[in-house]
């Protein structure tokens, strides 16, 4: 580890404004234009759709790469009780215990 | 901040929901602390990191980075291009955060999560109340994990043995259901998933996610399909 601490610091300045500009933009942008409904209904839209694709390559892909079979299970056990209307405690355990559980068994 | 207490209390279940993905989310925080240290990182910068950014999966790219002696500048690029899904992401919610401080302090807890809580609730009222729950909730559990797991060391780093990367995708894939249902986002969110795993191999972390919102055509088509008068006219 060579990076001097100054160096360090200013990257995570950087890191944190550029970040905070990103997240206080949106709001600032809204304020400033009116919306018509088929618009605001297509921002929100946009933003289960971010998070799907969040879900899809969260749940199936580690890196870059296949994300082995114990994270997609756990995932889809989860998403099967989520769609029975299970609670929610319920489906974050479900999905954590089953991914935990294969990997006790040697399933990656 | 009283009436969002009030509102949180009075819907059923929506405290334990939350209390549940801090504890979680404090979890993953001991164990970024304790990776990032134990890569050899002073203790102040995971700190630092959850303070400033407060963006998980950020700051675990930033600091693998910066720990395998990558270029400072690019472990900036890489972080930021991880956190511009905040911005689509602010433009949806940016209604509950209000004016003034609370917009700076309100965006600053913008994650998937509080956004997530915040979209799945049927009013305003509880769309404001879980939003800034979630938001504050995590930002404190998360900061005090990485505290401990920075200076605990070695308590948890391998937070996959407790299947906690299968705990995330399910938390939102749990809130996001409900939107499913509504046929046009439904089809908008199976194109933007699609898109998003196909490019993952290709391109750089973040990227996918973005383009995912191409996904948003769907709307257009499954309208178009749903009203086959207006098409013939």
């Amino acid at each position: 580890m060579t990076t001097s601490w100054v160096v360090l610091v200013a990257a995570v300045v950087v890191l944190g404004a550029g970040t905070f500009a990103f997240r206080y933009a949106g709001p600032v942008l809204r304020e400033r234009v009116t919306l018509s409904p088929e618009v605001e209904r297509l921002v929100g839209i946009g933003a289960v759709v971010l998070l799907a694709a969040l879900v899809a390559t969260t749940a199936l892909t580690a890196d870059g790469s296949p994300a082995g079979v114990a994270r997609p299970a756990g995932v889809a056990v989860g998403g099967v009780l989520a769609w029975r209307r299970a609670p929610f405690v319920l489906v974050v355990v479900a999905a954590a215990g089953v991914a935990a559980a294969l990997r006790a068994l040697g399933v990656p | 901040m009283r009436s969002i207490w009030r509102t949180i209390r009075s819907s059923p279940g929506l405290g334990r929901d939350i209390g549940l993905v801090c504890a979680a989310d404090a979890v993953v925080g001991l164990s970024f602390g304790a990776i990032a240290v134990g890569a050899g990182l002073p203790v102040w910068l995971p700190m630092l990191l959850s303070l400033v950014v407060f963006a998980g999966a950020a700051q675990f790219m930033f600091v693998g980075l910066v720990a395998s002696g990558g270029n400072p500048v690019a472990a900036v690029v890489a972080g930021l291009l991880v956190n511009a899904r905040h911005l689509p992401f602010g433009f949806a919610v940016g209604d509950v955060l209000g004016r003034g401080w609370r917009r700076v302090a309100g965006s600053h807890v913008m994650m998937d999560e509080s956004v997530a809580f915040a979209l799945a609730q049927p009013d305003p009222a509880r769309r404001r109340a879980a939003y800034w729950s979630v938001g504050i909730g995590v930002f404190v559990c998360w900061n005090l994990g990485v505290l401990v797991g920075a200076f605990g060391g070695t308590v948890v780093t391998d937070t996959d043995r407790f299947g906690l990367d299968a705990a995330f995708p399910a938390v939102l894939l749990a809130l996001v259901l409900p939107s499913l249902r509504d046929r046009a986002t439904r089809w908008s969110a199976v194109a933007g998933a699609v898109i998003a795993l196909v490019t993952t191999p290709f391109l750089p972390a973040g990227l996918p996610v973005l383009l995912a919102l191409a996904g948003v055509i769907m709307v257009a088509i499954t309208a178009r399909r749903s009203a086959p008068s207006e098409v013939a006219r």
